[in-house]
């Protein structure tokens, strides 16, 4: 995703952006937003005429004076449908009390400005449209300013606005509500003056999330919770090894439960299925649960870990394709052996299990459809959608459901879990079809952080510092084989494997990094942060070693090896060090500080741990974050983000927390084989610091994740002496 | 099939279902209340706490022929409990949720915990949120809102 948003990067300096405005027949003020950008047009070619999109595209000011502001993103817990508001209604000088957030439906216009489709990933949420909705609000502003300045006869500039209200001269005010329908009346301004940081009331505010209440008395409603008149519910039964095919059902037990509907083969992402139709959910998996299947596995790779884990290794201790050769080649044959380090790591496969099972629903009609899905990737499960129904995608309404958790796995490129929703609804014409996905299948069904395997040789310099580092990383391409490719792999590799550490902030003289993508029969899937996940637990589990080697304090050593221009990381260690010399200088007896650092996408992050053993398992009885993620736009979610997605990291060093196969068949099944995180696995307090920035904002989804592992491990081995290479971890 | 008569939230509600079905399928799919959350289906994650005479209870594995005149009470109904409301009013004030899909079996779990224990130390807490599963890793908010509910009760 990094490479995507690089290359984009270019694009955001010259994007045109064009306001349009229409009258609602409600009477209130609606705006869209039409960004053009280069890649779609000619080079030199004009300008197209701005487009009018559907009404009320981001802002609605309705009489009453509520203001309904449109949220581009999927809410899945990062708050987004509190901070994108806020951003706009800053430039707006909305009322906030009177802000109401709504979750867009798929269209054109609520893709992500940089990457050019409708999604949640990269932590881009607020990064990617930080601009664009602080744009919005300032139009929106100064077409209710002027239609305040008509109405009194006097030039907007002696106007001002405060608080959904706009002043003039003699004391005159008017209330946005009843300026907004003749606001629509107005031009849209090409340009508008935003805002200094000081003159913010609402950004960098700690402002509480709008979805609190509703998600505290059961009230808020998740796309599982859809009950639309008519609607049946579908089971289907995956075959027991990816690609598997259907030879033969027997679903006579299946069909005896009463409220079942219908039973039938569909063809599936990999291989082919059956579902199970009924009128409630506890039937049609009580059906599912019930069929006899007989699979055709003729031909199919049966994927194992142990022997995954072997081939891997044994990759690794060869070159791979070249992502990084920098320096000299033989520096490493000149380091001494006693000065060398060799390290073999491995990672296992991850699944993202988030609280909220997978579904979607869907309603074909023939000539068009209509969906509900919690979503990442909006438009590319509309245009999935419509492939499998016939349809064109804008006859597919698409509605984007709140959604509990994702991580990553509500961004399929295959649309797989829609597309099953789809073909079943096909067969159910006029009927809403909601297709869940029983945690068991969500266990076993693929998509997962990918394995990997690392080798890393490293040539200590005789001042201590690493003189030469050949790093090796085997892993299966994501986007290998998707529309993704074109943009992420690179001489071969794919970015995701190892962004990380190809652009390692530490300054490695001979820096040499190559690897390997090869294919496994076994769906792979970016799990929040993707390759940081591991690149960023062996660079930062081995500087700490070569930090102990070197007998240096862990966060001097770390800001000696960083480049100097790696100022958000210097920043972050500052800080850590200021916030956390405290307690790290008078830990209690059989207790150790674990110190890591990582910067990824725009956002640096260095973390202290303090760790004892209790019951051969890490116990972490404290963290302290330093973050820099650029303008923070709304601290207390920068604060919830962290504290998250520190425990969301710590997933993979849970005794239980890896995906293995045998046979071809996934051995975990539910919670009680996968085991992420509960409240006692992760730290009692985590105190989170951020530095002061005007600097344009970065992710705060994803950087919290790499950081905590290498932490947790780090202090494990100064307590034991021993290291830890290979997750998840077992015993300590 | 059979017929059962449900105390729910201090109201009876009449549901013909088969006698191996889940409470929770009772509740989310026959009396549509679908703030009682399906997580995993085996006990393992607490999304689907309800009480059960006062008894935190995972009803995604209580058949509803076992519930007979026992009262049940849901997240819809809480905030009539003076703990529920203030365990409920702490989750705000501390901010605790952040996609809230687990939250409703989180603050289930700790009415129960508040009732029983009004004072509970940091042990007491993880012991009885040990079993609510939260994939956003909310945890260090839980332990705080919980213990603002207990300063206040």
């Amino acid at each position: 995703m990094r490479a995507a948003m690089k290359k984009n990067d270019e694009l955001h300096l010259n994007r045109r952006s064009f306001l349009c405005a229409s009258t609602a027949a409600a009477g209130g003020l609606l705006v869209s937003l039409y960004l053009d950008f280069p890649a779609f047009a000619q080079e030199g070619s004009p300008a197209p005429p701005p487009k009018v999109y559907a009404p009320d595209a981001f802002v609605r000011i309705e009489p009453n004076g509520k203001i309904f502001i449109t949220v581009n993103r999927l809410e899945f817990g990062q708050g987004v449908q509190t901070s994108l508001p806020m951003v706009l209604a800053e430039e707006l000088d909305a009322d906030w009390s009177q802000v109401v957030p709504e979750l867009a439906p798929a269209a054109e216009v609520y893709k992500d400005p940089l990457f050019g489709i409708q999604m949640v990933g990269g932590s881009g949420s607020i990064s990617h449209s930080f601009q664009q909705y602080r744009e919005l609000g300032a139009k929106t502003r100064a077409m209710l300013i002027a239609s305040a300045a008509d109405r009194w006869k006097v030039s907007p500039n002696v106007c001002r606005a405060e608080n959904s209200v706009v002043y003039g001269p003699g004391g005159k005010s008017a209330r946005y509500a009843e300026l907004a329908e003749r606001a629509t009346r107005q031009p849209v301004p090409n340009t508008v003056r935003l805002k200094n940081p000081s003159e913010f009331h609402l950004i960098g505010k700690k402002v509480p999330r709008l979805d609190s209440r509703a998600k505290c008395d059961g009230s808020q409603k998740f796309g599982l919770d859809l009950d639309l008149p008519g609607m049946k519910v579908a089971v289907v039964a995956h075959p027991p090894v990816f690609g598997g095919r259907v030879k033969s059902v027997d679903d006579k037990e299946a069909r005896r439960l009463s409220g079942v509907k219908d039973i039938f083969e569909i063809p599936l992402a990999r291989g082919t299925g059956v579902a199970v139709v009924a009128d409630r959910f506890w039937t049609a998996k009580q059906a599912r649960d019930g069929l006899r299947i007989e699979w055709d596995l003729s031909g199919i790779e049966l994927a194992d870990s142990s022997q995954l884990s072997t081939r891997f290794k044994e990759l690794a201790r060869t070159t791979g394709n070249v992502v990084v050769a920098r320096g000299d080649d033989k520096a490493m044959s000149r380091t001494p052996a006693a000065r060398r380090i060799v390290a073999e790591y491995e990672f296992p496969y991850l699944a993202h299990t988030p609280m909220e099972p997978l579904n979607a629903t869907v309603r074909f009609e023939g000539d068009k459809a209509e969906a509900w899905v919690p979503s990442q990737f909006q438009t590319m499960d509309q245009m999935a959608i419509a492939q499998a129904l016939g349809l064109k995608p804008e006859q597919v309404t698409f509605h984007t459901e709140y959604a509990g958790g994702g991580f990553g796995r509500r961004a399929v490129i295959d649309s797989h879990v829609p597309v099953e929703a789809a073909l079943i609804a096909k067969r159910f014409r006029d009927t809403p079809i909601k297709l869940v996905w029983p945690r068991e299948d969500d266990v076993r069904g693929g998509y997962y952080r990918p394995m990997h395997a690392h080798r890393v040789e490293i040539g200590i310099g005789a001042d201590g510092m690493p003189a030469a580092w050949r790093h090796v990383i085997v892993g299966q391409s994501i986007v290998a084989g998707t529309p993704f490719a074109a943009m992420m792999i690179r001489n071969g590799v794919d970015h995701t494997t190892v962004e990380g550490a190809s652009d390692t902030n530490y300054n490695i003289p001979n820096f040499h990094l190559s690897a390997h993508n090869p294919t496994v029969n076994v769906p792979v899937l970016w799990w929040r942060s993707v390759g940081n996940t591991h690149t960023a637990f062996v660079i930062e589990t081995l500087v700490d070693e070569l930090a102990m080697r070197a007998k240096m304090d862990p966060i001097a050593y770390r800001r000696k090896l960083l480049k100097s221009e790696a100022k958000k990381l210097h920043a972050v260690l500052d800080l850590l060090d200021e916030k956390s010399a405290g307690w790290r200088k008078n830990l209690p007896k059989g207790h150790a500080a674990g110190i890591s650092c990582h910067e990824c996408f725009g956002t640096a992050v260095a973390c202290a741990v303090d760790v004892s053993i209790e019951n051969k398992r890490p116990k972490i009885h404290r963290a302290t974050v330093a973050v820099h993620c650029g303008l923070p736009v709304n601290p207390l979610t920068i604060e919830s983000q962290f504290q998250g997605g520190i425990g969301f990291g710590l997933t993979q060093l849970m005794g239980q927390g890896a995906i293995t196969l045998k046979d071809g068949r996934v051995e975990q099944r539910n919670f009680d084989g996968y085991t992420p995180p509960y409240i006692g696995d992760v730290p009692v307090t985590i105190d989170v610091h951020i530095v002061p920035s005007t600097e344009a904002p970065t992710g705060c989804g994803e950087p919290p994740v790499p950081v905590i592992s290498p932490a947790v491990v780090n202090a494990l081995t100064r307590l034991t002496g021993k290291r830890y290479r290979n997750l998840p971890l077992v015993a300590v | 099939m059979a017929t059962y008569q449900l105390n729910v939230n201090g109201q009876s509600k009449k549901v013909d279902v088969d006698p191996g079905t889940p409470l929770l399928w009772v509740l989310r799919e026959e009396l549509k209340m679908t703030g009682t959350k399906y997580g995993c289906g085996i006990s393992a994650c607490g999304a689907c706490t309800v009480h059960v005479d006062g008894i935190a209870t995972r009803s995604c594995v209580v058949p509803v022929s076992l519930i007979g005149t026992r009262r049940i009470t849901t997240i819809e109904a809480i905030a009539q409990d003076p703990v529920g409301r203030t365990v409920q009013n702490a989750w705000v004030e501390k901010d605790v949720v952040q996609c809230g899909y687990c939250q409703s079996g989180q603050i289930m779990s700790a009415v129960a915990l508040l009732k029983a224990t009004p004072k509970p130390t940091e042990q007491n807490i993880e012991e009885s949120m040990g079993g609510n599963l939260c994939r956003c890793a909310t945890y260090v908010r839980i332990r705080e809102a919980i213990k603002s509910a207990s300063q206040q009760l």
